[in-house]
């Protein structure tokens, strides 16, 4: 298809004139940093009430307390079998068997279990945003997206202010070509009549669980 | 439907105002995003071949088509290639825009829409009448009985749209999980990085760039952004103009092709399709900043009143008012520039401050200037109400002669105007006949009070 490359290069040269202006790009807004340091503790309450306004649960946990909030939370949805990636760090909770995504798990197999535990790269207090990169405790993507109900752990330091601190943080993520998914709330549509509904495709529960440390 | 879609933008027009009135800088953002997109459009040589050359480095293929036809057979060519009968969809204007559902039909292979939307026009043999919420013109008992009908045939969904959400669910599960080739559009491309976005809702749209063996993008070639960091500011823009969220459920982004990890095959198809056309046009080029957001649609008290298939376009509103005849060709959509009472309202709104208003102004003059001197019907038209509307004596004949022509004979001679619009009925008696047939009154009778 060389022939459509160089046609359309050459329609968007002779559209564009022989001296085509490139202005520069004004940036006035709130830039990376510009809304304090990640270790202050405001951004995490912020974090909170921006998900639970996507009719997400969100708890606020330590990290002796977060096994006993997923098994509670595991019970109160029914969750019995739960994946979690390959490379995720050692949870345990009780009564429930966690499914490791090694060696993957094909996409029906992924259908018929009740449930997935990831961590997640970074959060955006302001948006109330779960970003995931595809490693580590993320795990790959299919894995957050298959599975009806999705418990996320969020490390209280990994959430920052806004969107463009997320953005510049995820600048390396990008260049090595990993996939990003943001996340902000339980699948949902305003399809019908602009109700929001949770639940359509992905997964129809969002348990949060932002741990301190 | 004028009731579902004035309902719908008066929701989603307060929705937006509240998440944009939190934003303390949204100005500022705005004018960042009318200049990245100014400087990506008058650097896209550059812009394109980067983004090509990231694209490829990711593991992606890169295909450009000048047009529609070019554009659906290279998708129906990979789709071939793959022994594909059936290929699952995310909503996509381009897609709709070069009419790939068909092409593909054509050779035996079913596009599914995934998007809910998109699937209730799908099975309603309908079109899209608005940007984000396509079946907006349909409200629930009616896409309940679609269903019924339809999917979930023999069964009785009740009236919850939790209910009719979930016979979608159950219904597109299964081809998530076996159709092997995707298409999809794209919100963003950033040059640096050869990273494509999609912002969605549902999850269709993970599930399409996720599970199937062999993915294909289709992406105007306005899409690009030159850096990484643009996304910054129209991550901030689009789901507070879009939804009125401050941020959508989902936003995927991938970088060609990743080992183990979502699609093994990628295809990247850059479309023309008239697009450098409208950059050709010094002034109307800024019709390509349009990110799609609809909040121009919503805000229009035209578009609220006629709804969005009046436009006779994908691209409906104020932005398809610009967009489709520069697009097409001024003389395919003619009279679309004067679609406009020019409130502005629309230039209000746009994340990427377009002048709406002044680009509608600039097409009405090219249309006069370069189609004037035709003999259009509406010229020969206008000709003969000047004539009709120069003399009393004619103007009461004509009316005479309107009112042997009520009802279904106007609706019958004029099929093109009034398949999207109603007539007004022709009353019994004109005002002038009234007048002259009042009853004499004492003198000075109304004029003092």
């Amino acid at each position: 298809m060389s022939g459509g490359r160089e046609a359309v290069l050459a329609r968007v040269r002779a559209a564009l004139g022989p001296a085509a202006e490139v202005p520069p790009v004004p940036r006035a807004y709130r830039e990376a940093g510009a809304l304090g340091a990640r270790s202050d503790s405001a951004p995490a309450d912020l974090f909170c009430e921006r998900v639970a306004d996507y009719r997400a649960t969100v708890s606020r946990v330590s990290a002796e307390e977060l096994p006993g909030a997923l098994r509670a939370a595991c019970e109160q949805r029914e969750a019995q079998r739960v994946a979690v990636p390959a490379q995720a760090p050692p949870w345990t909770v009780d009564g429930v068997e966690l499914v490791r995504d090694d060696p993957p798990l094909s996409p029906r197999q992924l259908d018929e279990l009740d449930g997935v535990l990831s961590g997640c790269a970074l959060a955006i207090a302001e948006t109330g945003t779960i970003v995931l990169d595809g490693v580590g405790a993320c795990g790959r993507r299919a894995l957050t997206l298959v599975p009806d109900y999705h418990l996320c752990v969020v490390r209280s330091v990994d959430i920052v202010p806004s969107v463009p601190d997320c953005v510049a943080a995820l600048a390396q993520v990008a260049a090595e070509g990993r996939p990003i998914t943001f996340i902000s709330g339980p699948s949902a549509t305003v399809d019908i009549e602009l109700v929001r509904v949770e639940g359509v495709h992905g997964p129809r529960t969002l348990d949060v669980f932002v741990v301190d440390s | 439907m004028r009731r579902n879609v004035g309902k719908a933008t008066d929701t989603i027009r307060a929705r937006r105002a509240a998440r944009v009135a939190e934003v303390p800088d949204w100005e500022a953002l705005r004018d960042a995003g009318a200049a990245i997109k100014a400087r990506a459009m008058a650097s896209l040589p550059e812009q394109l071949e980067r983004l090509e050359a990231a694209v490829t480095r990711a593991g992606g293929q890169v295909h450009w088509a000048r047009d529609a036809d070019e554009c659906n057979a290279i998708v129906g060519a990979i789709a071939g290639e793959h022994g594909a009968r059936e290929v699952i969809k995310v909503k996509s204007l381009a897609t709709d825009e070069i009419g790939l559902n068909d092409a593909l039909a054509a050779q035996g292979v079913e596009a599914i829409e995934t998007d809910l939307a998109e699937l209730i026009n799908q099975l309603g043999h309908d079109t899209s009448s608005h940007i984000l919420v396509p079946a907006i013109h349909r409200n629930r008992a009616e896409i309940k009985l679609l269903f019924e009908h339809t999917i979930a045939r023999g069964q009785d969904l009740g009236w919850e749209i939790t209910a009719i959400a979930e016979a979608a669910r159950r219904h597109l599960r299964e081809k998530f999980l076996s159709v092997p080739v995707a298409t999809s559009g794209a919100n963003f491309a950033v040059a640096e990085t050869g990273t494509i976005g999609v912002v969605e809702s549902e999850g269709n749209g993970r599930m399409c760039l996720t599970l199937p063996r062999v993915l294909i993008t289709v992406m105007g070639i306005e899409k690009v952004l030159p850096e990484w960091r643009d996304l910054e500011v129209f991550l901030q823009l689009l789901p507070r103009s879009a939804t009125g969220e401050r941020m959508n459920p989902y936003t995927s982004l991938w970088t060609g092709v990743r080992a183990g990890d979502g699609p093994q095959e990628f295809h990247l198809v850059l479309l023309d399709n008239g697009r450098t056309d409208v950059l050709a046009d010094e002034v109307g080029r800024q019709a390509l900043h349009c990110i799609r957001c609809s909040a121009c649609l919503n805000s229009c008290p035209v578009y609220s009143r006629v709804g969005g298939h009046a436009y006779e376009s994908v691209y409906p509103g104020p932005i398809g008012a610009i967009l489709t005849p520069q697009l097409r060709g001024l003389e395919h959509a003619p009279t679309l520039p004067w679609a406009s009472s020019l409130c502005g309202a629309c230039y209000e709104v746009c994340p990427v401050k377009i002048d709406i208003p002044s680009v509608l102004l600039h097409l009405r003059a090219r249309v006069v200037r370069e189609y004037k001197s035709r003999r259009s019907p509406e010229a020969l038209a206008m000709e003969a109400v000047g004539r009709v509307f120069g003399s009393q004596r004619r103007y009461e004949q004509a009316q005479k002669l309107a009112r042997l022509g009520r009802g279904p004979i106007v609706t019958a001679a004029l099929p093109g105007w009034s398949a999207m619009r109603g007539l007004p009925e022709v009353p019994e008696q004109t005002f002038r006949e009234w007048w002259r047939s009042r009853p004499p009154r004492a003198a000075g009778g109304g004029a003092a009070q």
